[in-house]
């Protein structure tokens, strides 16, 4: 009893003093990473001393958003005497900030513990540099959360753009990795650009730029609409919506794994965060025709990633073809809730929304958790080619057995926790025909369709993952003397695959961590349900799943039936070569290739590929086989964009003479002009 | 929560586990008196699995945990989705456990491990059958999945126990979305049992081979539960099309006492008896596809249920 008031007062303090704590974090991150320039060279100070006390930092600021959000209690506002002359930096955090912070520091822990383990010294960018930009972009990271005006917001969210850029670049005598370095940073800013227009129309001509200010500013419907149409664009690029995903597949595989994760699994939902944030809350969705938007883009980028994903052959941008899917996933969640918002029906977008807040949790788990093992999987052989890993289970059976339950995760399988977010989505899904809208009805069951089969393209394209990577003979010979992960990288990732497993047991805790979310900003929330072991989010007749009887389930019905084999029949085993039909030779060369594991998707979906095939003659005496696929989008939009604008470049470039007499000229000419303008 | 409800969760799995190999062995005596060869005796396949479990088991030099774990997670999966589906009665303890797009979940879990181990050893057959039975399996999905959807328009649930009881309280309603879902419905049991016109299950053709190709390293002990799980996932398959299309029978709530359950019993052995007879006689009539024919086949299955989707949203709206 004592015991447990104590620990109630120790609550109800830290829940007052939330806000502050929190900035406090913010501060010690940056404290943390100039700290490393005490001793710029010293490998041991940043990774093992640095990184390790920002994965607790991060553990606390993941607790405190819990507590927050466990709390429910209002919003905490601070104003910083720092920014502007009369527009200081106004800081806020309420329940959507916090479910995103909790996400932010439960898989930040994670990523920081691995990356202690990670960085070796004398590779690429220095290790103070490195330790300052990382956490500099974990601090960013967290204000983008807690901005409470548009100002601050575009500060955090320019520096996370510009950290992050210098850790794509940590290799940057690469001049791949400075050519997908630059392109990340292009696309970072057309971004960031759309979402300054998009506050500059919010502000509604009131030239004020707090969040507040926004919200109660009278919009008219067509300013409104471009407002959601440019933070769609803005945070679109940011997340890697179609047709603003080209970076993602270039900028992952450049950067190293635990920025990848980073990248991949935090900084990603700030777009998340950035659109809900945007619509839900600053515009108060208006329209079902965002909602309709928002489901068309979301649902054609989850089938493009996950096709994408399918053929590719570099371990890490298959893993970014995926996040593209799982974004897509993430938005088609956003536009339903949207959809069923507006027409009034608030428990099943409720629902919606909650399957899009709970899949962009357990995507930061799984996605940071698999690019962590490539980074493993990458230090241990060197090689980023699917082509020439294989077999790393016998090597490296710590990673490959924490691989396996990201796979298992990602590939929506119960009962992990990747499942219970897909599920919650199809759930959403079947309520669609009691819209009130005859052309929606019809048209939204093929959407269904579509996320079913991209759900089932996700197990294809992860069963290749792993598959190639960890399972069967080793492609080159290099790859047998692989080292598994040192303790720092296993506890790093078996954090994350522990988060994996317990979501997928126990989804009513991520359940109860997004009803406040939803709660603010729908007014309803999903009930988990009135009993600990299952969740039925609408009714218990309707539909129900409980991950834990399920888990324990499989796990008693495995352990009997090892037992009753075991006692009434024998254990003997006798070990002898593969047998494989009677081929007597069989050479590591005979496993399907990763192109291979791919050919059935090529041949099927051959119209979304630009395919490049170079085939043996009969008579050619050394025989290459090579094919080359890109996307059409490369080819269709962005390569015109870039000569357009080239060209007009080009066009503008006649004006700059270099004749001084010319210039003043121009000059003159522009004084005329003026003249005549103001007479 | 009834303790008479746990006696019979524990009946319907011992029941599925003990004549999931006899329905495998009733289709393929109906395909050899069809196809006009003497048939084997009706426990052929218990014989079978006696054999297997007797025998050492000889495993590849390379073999992972993953490899030799699978069969058992096999075997596991396949009973819990048994324990799970209402085959006999719809008061089950377990059957909220997971609806019915959970147990599609389930067995796509099942697939996975299978596959994930057919590549473990590092065969060129094993990872062949491994990538056919992936494509196999993310086509049939969504059909399947559409399937479950037609039925939710139809009641308004997902659980197949809800579902039972929906249909039984109004047993004279036959919409025609029924109709198209059943037709998909059984084009999937067969793609997803590697059955003709996909895969045959008496095929050691190499350019044919789908499911017997991810089972060429297996032998003994983990061959069987291979074997045993393998028949449980076509139970399992024809008790979810019983409960979907053909649910009469079926113990519903409040039916207590041995007698609806002796009903229930007898009205899933004549079923699975005229299933069996069924099957067997689509695969006498059918002949193996090519494997570049199997998606158009499982594309005309997806197509057939989102047509029964539509036709009901267009009539019953």
């Amino acid at each position: 009893m004592n015991a447990y008031h104590w620990i109630s007062r120790i609550a109800l303090t830290l829940e007052a003093e939330n806000l502050h704590l929190m900035l406090l974090i913010v501060g010690a991150w940056m404290i943390l990473g100039l700290a490393g320039f005490a001793r710029p060279r010293s490998i041991r100070l940043v990774a093992h001393v640095l990184f390790p006390l920002g994965s607790v930092l991060c553990l606390c600021i993941c607790l405190l958003a819990g507590l927050f959000l466990a709390m429910r209690q209002g919003p905490q506002m601070v104003i910083l005497p720092l920014g502007l002359p009369d527009l200081p930096f106004h800081i806020r955090l309420d329940a959507l900030s916090a479910f995103f912070l909790f996400l932010l520091g439960v898989a930040g822990a994670g990523i920081s513990t691995f990356a202690a383990g990670y960085f070796r010294s004398g590779e690429g960018t220095a290790p103070a540099l490195l330790g300052l930009h990382y956490h500099i972009f974990l601090a960013s990271m967290a204000l983008v959360m807690l901005a409470d005006d548009a100002y601050m917001f575009m500060v955090a969210w320019e520096t996370m753009a510009l950290s992050s850029y210098f850790l794509v670049t940590s290799h940057h005598r690469i001049p791949e990795i400075r050519r997908a370095g630059y392109l990340y940073l292009l696309m970072a800013h057309v971004g960031a650009v759309c979402i300054l227009l998009c506050f500059g129309v919010m502000q509604g001509g009131s030239w004020r730029f707090t969040f507040d200010a926004m919200r109660s500013a009278p919009l008219a419907p067509f300013w409104a609409t471009t407002a959601f149409v440019l933070a769609l664009l803005g945070f679109g690029a940011k997340a890697g919506l179609v047709p603003m995903h080209v970076w993602l597949p270039e900028a992952h595989p450049a950067a190293p794994s635990p920025v990848s994760a980073m990248m991949s699994g935090i900084m990603l939902k700030t777009a998340v965060y950035g659109l809900l944030r945007i619509s839900f809350d600053l515009l108060s969705i208006r329209f079902w025709q965002w909602g309709a938007l928002l489901v068309v883009l979301g649902l054609f980028s989850a089938l493009f990633g996950a096709i994408f994903a399918a053929v590719q052959t570099d371990m890490k941008r298959l893993l970014a073809y995926s996040s593209i899917e799982n974004i897509g996933l993430i938005f088609t969640g956003i536009g339903l809730s949207i959809l069923f918002a507006t027409n009034n029906m608030p428990l099943f977008a409720a629902l919606a929304l909650t399957a899009a807040l709970v899949h962009s949790l357990n995507h930061a788990f799984f996605k940071s958790l698999l690019f962590l093992t490539t980074g493993s999987v990458l230090h241990a052989t060197k090689q980023r080619s699917l082509g020439k890993l294989g077999g790393l289970i016998r090597p490296m059976p710590w990673v490959a057995g924490l691989a396996l339950i990201g796979t298992l995760s990602i590939a929506g399988l119960p009962p992990f926790n990747g499942f219970v977010s897909e599920w919650l989505l199809l759930q959403s899904f079947l309520f669609t025909p009691q819209l009130p809208h005859a052309f929606l009805n019809m048209l939204i069951p093929l959407g269904a369709a579509v996320l079913a089969l991209t759900a089932a393209l996700a197990a294809y394209v992860m069963v290749k993952f792993y598959g190639v990577i960890f399972l069967g003979q080793p492609r080159e010979g290099s790859v047998e003397n692989a080292h598994d992960a040192n303790w720092l990288e296993r506890i790093g990732l078996g954090w994350l695959a522990f988060g994996c497993v317990l979501i997928g047991a126990l989804p009513q805790l991520a359940l109860r961590a997004a009803a406040p979310v939803t709660d603010k900003l729908l007014g309803q929330i999903v009930r988990p349900s009135s009993t600990v072991w299952w969740i039925a989010p609408i009714a218990q007749e309707q539909a129900s799943y409980s991950g834990v009887i399920l888990l324990s389930g499989i796990v008693a019905v495995v352990v009997i039936a090892f037992v009753v084999v075991r006692m009434l029949a024998h254990g003997r085993i006798r070990r002898t070569d593969a047998w494989d039909c009677g081929y007597p030779w069989q050479t590591s060369r005979m496993q399907d290739t990763a192109e291979g594991f791919g050919q059935p998707i090529r041949h099927m979906f051959g119209a979304f590929f630009r395919m490049e095939r170079s085939l043996p003659s009969a008579a050619d005496t050394t025989p290459r086989y090579r094919v080359y696929i890109e996307d059409r989008i490369w080819q269709g939009i962005y390569l015109p964009l870039a000569r357009g604008v080239q060209g007009l470049a080009d066009a503008i470039g006649v004006l700059q003479g270099g004749r001084l007499a010319i210039y003043l000229l121009y000059s003159f000419l522009t004084l005329l002009g003026l003249l005549v303008f103001v007479l | 929560m009834r303790g008479i409800s746990f006696v019979r969760q524990f009946v319907e799995v011992f029941l599925a586990i003990a004549i999931a190999p006899l329905f495998t062995g009733w289709i393929a005596q109906c395909r050899a008196w069809l196809q006009n060869r003497s048939a084997p005796p009706l426990i052929q396949p218990y014989r079978m699995l006696r054999k297997l479990f007797l025998k050492d088991v000889a495993l590849a030099t390379n073999a992972s945990i993953l490899f030799r774990a699978t069969p058992y997670v096999l075997f596991g999966t396949m009973v819990l989705a048994a324990a799970i589906i209402p085959s006999l009665v719809t008061d089950l303890p377990l059957a909220r456990v997971a609806d019915s797009i959970a147990l599609v979940g389930l067995f796509a879990t099942a697939r996975v491990f299978l596959s994930l181990a057919a590549m473990d050893i590092g065969t060129a057959f094993g990872t062949l059958g491994a990538r056919r039975e992936m494509m196999i399996g993310f086509l049939a999905e969504p059909a399947l999945l559409m399937v479950l959807f037609s039925a939710f328009m139809l009641f308004g649930s997902t659980s197949l126990p809800s579902l039972v009881d929906g249909y039984r309280a109004h047993q004279s309603v036959i919409d025609p979305s029924v109709i198209f879902a059943a037709v998909a419905f059984v084009m999937v049991l067969l793609a997803e049992n590697a059955r003709i016109p996909i895969d045959n299950p008496s095929t050691h053709l190499e350019l044919t081979m789908i499911h017997e190709a991810m089972l060429l390293e297996y032998s003994a002990r983990h061959l069987a539960l291979i074997e045993w799980a393998s028949s449980l996932k076509l139970f399992n398959y024809a008790c979810i099309g019983f409960a979907l299309f053909l649910p009469w029978g079926i113990a519903t709530n409040g039916a207590d006492g041995a007698g609806p359950l002796f009903v229930a019993i007898a009205a899933l052995i004549g079923k699975l008896v005229v299933a069996g007879a069924a099957l067997a006689l689509i695969e006498t009539f059918s002949a193996k596809l090519r494997i570049f024919r199997a998606p158009e086949y499982l594309a005309m299955s997806f197509l057939l249920a989102v047509l029964g989707l539509l036709v009901h949203l267009l009539l019953g709206a």
